[in-house]
């Protein structure tokens, strides 16, 4: 046989692996994640949108019970107008607080993380490795135990926090009574201008705790693909410090650190366990996120309607945030483009 | 990340500079030769600040430790990391019966360990085949699926409670020796809402990581005269291995420490119950007060596991992360 005529059978053989056969192959390798996504991954969110539209209770729970009333938009309704008879709840104050916790936790990660792998990257620094090694500790620990562990860090009678400032303050003479803060509940603002109780810069606190190392091993992997020349060739050209920054180390940063703030964007947006453990959302619910309200309306409240109807906000609203972020980054370009 | 390569990067044009040191450094690491070095002073100064770094890194855990052995029971506070009469009695406490409830700590880890290893070997054994499609195939609906998978990945796990609780708790059973089974009162259901979330996740992570593989290994061999399957089974799978068993832990983590389900569904049956539901009683939203020197010690046993093995696979749950989670 010819070698043209291999070659041309191969060529076909190649070619049978293109788009005619190919959806057919497709659609076998995605059967089984399809079947199981379509029985509880895509018909609970079609059935969570039917049920937001009825008055279901838990007196429609039990197996043949009697189906719940179709009430229409009025859980959404009641939603949008606090009239739920929970205390403390009000939904734009929620979503306002949501968007601001996710907002300021992540500039505040961004920042610190890039310092911190500036640091570390010093030309000459020593036990560079041991400190990256540590520095990753946050990040395996298993986030429930951290958000449980900060609570007791937190803690007015038996808090590390109000320990350690006792330690501190006794060099200074200050008596240890002076620290008995009520981390968690204070109900007064620390900070008299800005309407912001002091629960929340406690889990500020323990979020930068968390969030920091991540951006840090990403900016760092950033700043290692920075040429080392490019920095000489500024220096001769006269660049100071801050124009070095400016002009070579954020020129470089930017690619990698932007997807990886709105990735930690909309983690933080979601985090439930730190305020869930911590604050439990208070004090008066003014640290209520939109998921620990949500776990709430089901597992305190029970009204099984409502918290379809408020799943189906949330559905919105993450959308809306993803797709203004997509905008801006497109993180969702697909293989072959 | 992208260490090796950058070290060939940065070293070439320094010893290029320096030519009469040329001979010796070619083969040295930066750490030594090629890099500036710094004053004492400023070296004081860094150091200074990277102590104080790796302090505030390390206190809150130096502290849950300091807490574990602490031989006061009650609402005391240790005053030092290692407290006067230490004492491994609240590890025995706390593996005999972490809370009032009758289970002890094994059984409790047994049900996480049977909840996380199935749940995150069906998400990727089923969700690998669904990645290759997505990263390889031209389909009909390719798009319009993908934008389905990216809308459930945005939704946290707890919006899917509501669904998810009525309609396992529809499915109930009364089955002859075992007695009346519910779904939702059951580790299963427990475990099937766990793979509602960790399946789209396992399949938009693999698809990132397949699309990485050359398209070229395949084309060969196809030419080699490999079907589609064989090149899957052949050449894909071994080189996704990292990948597979990066998201299989990253599953193995969500299933073991799998609290809104568990908290919600496992109502009532206390050989079910996991370790999240015993956390939770010790420290949730009803518990009154807390043993935090038990607790301490449950979160040790609790964490150190999974943390142990995060931390040896780190990198490359990192870069794989960095991939597959962000770059899509």
């Amino acid at each position: 046989m010819s070698v043209a005529a291999t070659a041309a059978r191969e060529v076909s053989r190649v070619r049978s692996w293109r788009p005619s056969r190919d959806s057919r192959t497709a659609y076998l390798y995605l059967l089984p994640a399809l079947l199981v996504m379509a029985a509880i991954t895509f018909y609970p969110l079609v059935f969570q949108t039917y049920i937001s539209f009825t008055d279901f209770r838990i007196q429609n729970l039990p197996p043949g019970s009697p189906g719940a009333e179709f009430i229409g938009v009025s859980n959404y309704q009641r939603i949008l107008d606090n009239r739920l008879g929970i205390p403390n709840f009000d939904f734009f104050r929620i979503v306002l607080f949501n968007l601001w916790w996710a907002l300021s936790n992540v500039v505040i990660h961004v920042i610190i993380g890039v310092g911190i792998a500036i640091l570390l990257n010093t030309q000459g620094l020593r036990f560079k490795s041991a400190y990256r090694a540590l520095f990753i500790l946050p990040v395996v620990i298993p986030p429930i135990i951290i958000a449980t562990v900060w609570a007791n860090m937190f803690h007015a009678d038996s808090g590390a926090i109000n320990e350690l400032l006792a330690i501190l303050g006794g060099l200074f003479k200050v008596p240890a009574e002076a620290f008995e803060i009520d981390w968690l509940r204070q109900v007064q603002d620390p900070i008299p201008f800005i309407p912001l109780p002091l629960a929340f810069f406690a889990l500020l606190a323990a979020n930068t705790w968390l969030g920091w190392p991540l951006n840090s091993v990403v900016a760092t992997g950033a700043l290692q693909s920075i040429p080392r020349e490019l920095y000489e060739a500024a220096e001769m050209d006269g660049a100071g410090a801050w124009q070095k920054f400016r002009n070579v180390t954020l020129i470089f940063l930017r690619p990698a650190m932007i997807p990886y703030a709105v990735y930690g964007f909309v983690i933080t947006f979601n985090l439930f366990y730190l305020t869930y453990f911590m604050s439990g959302g208070g004090p008066f619910g003014r640290t209520e996120l939109l998921v620990t309200q949500a776990f709430r309306l089901v597992n305190e409240n029970r009204l099984y309607g409502v918290a379809a109807a408020f799943g189906v906000f949330m559905f919105f609203i993450l959308l809306a945030i993803t797709v203004f972020f997509n905008r801006a980054t497109k993180a969702t370009a697909s293989y072959d483009t | 990340m992208s260490q090796p390569m950058t070290e060939v990067a940065g070293d070439q044009p320094i010893a290029i500079n320096r030519p009469s040191r040329l001979k010796g450094l070619r083969r040295k690491r930066t750490s030594d030769s090629g890099e500036r070095r710094l004053s004492r002073r400023r070296q004081a100064v860094l150091q200074a600040l990277c102590v104080f770094i790796a302090f505030t890194v390390l206190f809150p855990i130096l502290w849950v430790f300091a807490l574990a052995i602490d031989p006061r029971e009650g609402l005391m506070r240790p005053d030092s990391l290692l407290p006067a009469g230490a004492t491994l009695d609240n590890f025995a406490a706390v593996l005999e019966r972490p809370t009032s409830n009758p289970i002890g700590f094994l059984d409790l880890a047994k049900n996480s360990l049977i909840l996380a290893t199935v749940s995150s070997v069906i998400s990727i054994g089923i969700g690998v085949t669904a990645a290759y499609a997505f990263s390889r195939l031209q389909f009909r609906g390719r798009q319009i699926l993908m934008l389905g998978i990216l809308a459930v990945l945005m939704l946290p796990p707890v919006v899917a409670i509501v669904p998810l609780f009525v309609q396992f708790n529809q499915i109930s059973l009364d089955l002859p020796i075992l007695g009346e089974f519910n779904l939702r009162q059951s580790l299963a259901g427990v475990g099937l809402a766990v793979i509602s979330g960790l399946l789209p996740f396992a399949i938009w992570n693999l698809k990132g990581y397949l699309d990485t593989i050359p398209k070229e290994l395949e084309e060969a061999a196809a030419v080699d005269g490999a079907t589609r399957n064989q090149a899957f089974r052949m050449v894909i799978l071994p080189l996704a291995i990292p990948a597979l068993a990066v998201t299989a832990f990253l599953g193995f983590v969500a299933g073991w420490t799998e609290y809104y389900y568990s908290v919600i569904f496992l109502t009532g049956d206390v050989p079910q119950y996991t370790l999240a539901i015993a956390l939770n009683t010790m420290v949730g939203q009803f518990a009154t007060q807390t043993p935090w020197a038990r607790f301490a010690a449950f979160a040790i046993l609790f964490a150190l596991p999974v943390s142990v093995v995060y931390l040896m696979l780190q990198r490359y749950i990192v870069s794989g992360l960095a991939i597959g989670g962000v770059k899509g």
